[in-house]
């Protein structure tokens, strides 16, 4: 519901659209208040309802959002306990400081970049092949595009399960195709780099169609001519991949890291259901402990309320950096076109 | 003038719609608001019966077992809803908020064993006194159980429903082909009054064990079945954290270290999915096994193994499990619920229980009822489960609780032993990375 005209509003203190209609010869007194009041009304209308519109977001914001996060930070400085969460007691940064010296968290963190990367990187790149596919002229095109984003509409939960019945030591089918090849099995739950890739799986099977339809949608903005003059100077697919449709979706790759990284950062139920029973440990060894995990682990397993909003706070500020990089690497991006 | 009247319409839906939205949340709100008042119930309702809500978490199975409907015939005036969370990590956080805050209460609350020291300590305020309540009588219980959930100054703030008195469940099969005897009482002589001897018997399964099976599911089984027979094992009488020094602690992890270093293991991890596959599969020969466990072993084991399993007395008893009902203060039909949680407590009711779901009875006056005393349990070759479990919940010592006995010892289970038995870690570096563990979690 938009106002009733497409006019910008006024500013302020000149009249709102007056009727264009010529004045009549002798407005009565009461003609002119009405006019007034109506205009008064119009203009009041034009400046509050933009307001009135966004409101219900707004406050859903402050109250779901804004309220929570400025309420996690004022926890952080005290030292809470989920037995009794109304009794906090002033600790200052203490909470903050002990993460410096806490190997679990930087553990966790290196566990989270490690994931974010061996799941990102070849996420995007299979993402931009399919979506390089997808760009051809297919039959039934429509099916494949849906196709490539179910694994999108599944929840995390239920396809974490599946992939962590298929990553099973005993059982699980991947080990079963490794026996037929000869590879002895492997018990993914338990190794290192194993853990953390079974759970990347998870996540690129998860997200690589979804982005592969950006791509899609950003390659079909792409001009055809210059596929066309690039063919006429003799330029191979590939060769047309790289120098024509790459170039042309920078802006779109970098959103889509952009997201990727902060989707990343946030990773937490598909290590939490990948460990079974287990919980937020993250394996025997934390070795696919998430800040996710770990800040679930130390809220709501060990009860620490106070460290665990000091976590959630060191996650925002990382987020608020990698913002701060990725806006920086964008106007690069601009100067240098 | 078409125009016009679509412009109309189009005015018309958007509107609905938004109506429509508006409700929704509207609507939304106050359900949210109706479950903050203690109860969820409200007033009397339609039929003019006072609602009380049961808060739990999994199967408890008083509906199942029929004690519900029982309850409300006997008292017309009363309707009972039950509410469970499936997990208690979830269901626990969230009762803590809820007493904390005194909204959001059923008028009954279960409480895990594992949580009821930290209940007892922290939240006693916030709970009614039951010790007293009309019908409940202290001689009833198991002293250790009536003990676990009694404050200093002698306020029962919960009141037990099961327990999980331990044995050895075993497979017939794989001992025979092993060379062991198979009657079970036979079998319980092989290890009894001593986990060594357990262990023992462990290395003389596995010299001769049929392909591909290990003497037991998991080293974190060993541990659990060890630490649940000994009286002092995180928390020494004054409340402090002793379990670096405790001797009960070292023994059981060596007994653990024993089984995983000596390849007696499966090395499994207890209620994951390859756990389960392994008892279809009949891939180890025993697991220390509560009353609980039985109806367990016989859904993943299926019909292929029945008559395989049987069930012999542990090498020593001890306790794994078990419940607490509790009344929260802020409930708002308090003596209702009272009764309620003395009668779903009652020996007759708890041996109803037994009979039908296994719980077994926390109520030592149950265990002479006929329901327990003559119970069998046809999948595990007519064992008498009343009398073996009995006999292993006297023998239980009375076991000192404290606030954070499940971190510790899930911890030293899913981190230590795990790492040990499964990554094949020595248990010198098991044991380091565990109490790193344990100690991140203890530091508040």
């Amino acid at each position: 519901m938009s106002p009733p005209t497409g006019t910008a509003p006024p500013a302020a203190g000149t009249p709102g659209v007056s009727p264009p209609a010529p004045v009549p010869a002798g407005p009565d007194a009461a003609e002119l208040r009405r006019r007034a009041r109506r205009s008064r009304r119009y203009r009041r209308d034009l400046r509050w309802s933009p307001y009135a519109f966004v409101a219900p977001f707004l406050l859903f914001f402050l109250a779901f959002g804004l309220f929570p996060l400025l309420y996690t930070g004022w926890a952080s400085l005290h030292r809470v306990e989920l037995t009794d969460p109304t009794h906090m007691e002033w600790v200052g940064l203490r909470n903050y400081t002990r993460l410096w010296d806490d190997e679990f968290f930087w553990n966790a963190l290196r566990n989270t970049l490690t994931i974010g990367i061996i799941s990102t990187v070849p996420q995007l790149a299979m993402a931009l092949g399919l979506a390089h596919l997808l760009n051809y002229r297919l039959r039934a095109s429509t099916f494949w595009r849906v196709a490539v984003l179910t694994p999108y509409a599944t929840s995390i939960a239920a396809a974490t399960l599946v992939f962590a019945l298929l990553f099973g030591r005993d059982y699980g089918m991947i080990n079963w195709v490794l026996g037929q090849l000869g590879v002895d099995a492997v018990d993914w739950q338990n190794g290192h780099w194993s853990a953390q890739l079974a759970v990347s799986t998870i996540v690129i099977w998860r997200w690589t169609g979804y982005n592969a339809l950006i791509y899609l949608a950003a390659m079909q903005a792409v001009p055809r001519d210059l596929y066309e003059s690039a063919a006429l100077d003799g330029a191979s697919r590939w060769q047309q991949f790289r120098h024509v449709t790459i170039p042309s979706l920078r802006p779109t790759i970098l959103f889509t890291a952009v997201v990727s990284t902060i989707g990343a950062t946030q990773l937490f139920g598909e290590p939490l259901l990948f460990s079974g029973s287990a919980g937020a440990t993250g394996g025997s060894d934390h070795q696919y402990q998430t800040l996710g995990l770990y800040l679930y682990e130390q809220g709501w397993i060990n009860l620490h309320l106070g460290r665990a909003s000091a976590i959630a706070w060191a996650m925002f500020l990382i987020l608020l950096l990698i913002a701060a990089v990725n806006w920086l690497i964008a106007r690069r991006l601009r100067k240098s076109q | 003038m078409r125009s016009r009247s679509r412009s109309h319409r189009r005015r018309a839906v958007v509107l609905a719609a938004v109506c429509a939205l508006g409700a929704g949340l509207l609507g939304g709100c106050a359900d949210d608001g109706g479950d903050d008042r203690a109860g969820g119930s409200g007033g009397p309702d339609t039929k003019g019966r006072t609602t009380l809500t049961v808060g739990v978490f999994g199967v408890f199975g008083y509906k199942q077992a029929g004690l519900y409907d029982e309850y409300m015939e006997l008292n017309p005036d009363i309707a009972i809803k039950e509410t469970s969370i499936e997990r208690n990590e979830n269901y626990y956080p969230q009762l803590l908020t809820h007493l904390s805050t005194g909204s959001g209460l059923a008028d009954i609350q279960a409480v895990e064993v594992a949580n009821i020291a930290e209940i007892t300590a922290t939240q006693a305020d916030r709970l009614v006194d039951l010790s007293k309540a009309p019908g409940v009588r202290k001689e009833d219980f198991i002293p250790w159980k009536w003990q676990q959930a009694t404050t200093g100054d002698g306020r029962t703030v919960g009141l037990g429903t099961d327990i999980g008195p331990m044995a050895i469940c075993y497979r017939k099969d794989l001992f025979r082909a092993a060379g062991l005897p198979t009657d079970r009482e036979e079998v319980g002589k092989l290890w009894a009054g001593d986990w060594d001897k357990y262990i023992e018997t462990g290395r003389r399964y596995q010299r001769k064990a049929p392909d591909g099976t290990s003497f037991v599911d998991s080293a974190g089984g060993v541990y659990k079945a060890v630490v649940a027979g000994s009286p002092r094992r995180y928390y020494d009488t004054a409340g402090k954290v002793i379990y670096k020094d405790s001797p009960a602690v070292r023994q059981a992890w060596g007994h653990a270290m024993d089984a995983a270093t000596g390849k007696l293991t499966a090395r499994l991890q207890q209620f994951q999915k390859e756990w389960d596959q392994a008892f279809a599969n009949g891939r180890f020969a025993t697991v220390s096994c509560p009353p609980w466990m039985l109806g367990y072993i016989k859904e993943k084991a299926g019909p292929a193994a029945e008559d395989q399993w049987d069930v012999a007395a542990a090498p020593r008893p001890g306790n794994w499990g078990g419940s607490f009902l509790t009344v929260p203060a802020a409930s708002r039909h308090k003596d209702e619920a009272i009764k309620l949680a003395a009668w779903l407590t009652a020996p007759e009711q708890q041996a109803k229980l037994f009979a039908k779901q296994a719980s077994f009875p926390s109520a030592q006056s149950a265990y002479a009822l006929p329901q327990v005393a003559g119970a069998r349990h046809p999948y595990f070759g007519d064992a008498p489960t009343g009398k073996i479990f009995a006999e292993a919940a006297r023998g239980v010592p009375a076991q000192i609780l404290g606030p954070k006995d499940l971190v510790i010892d899930q911890n030293i289970v899913d981190i230590g032993v795990l790492q040990v038995d499964r990554q094949g870690k020595s248990p010198q570096d098991g044991w380091r990375a565990a109490t790193r563990t344990i100690d991140n979690a203890l530091d508040e």
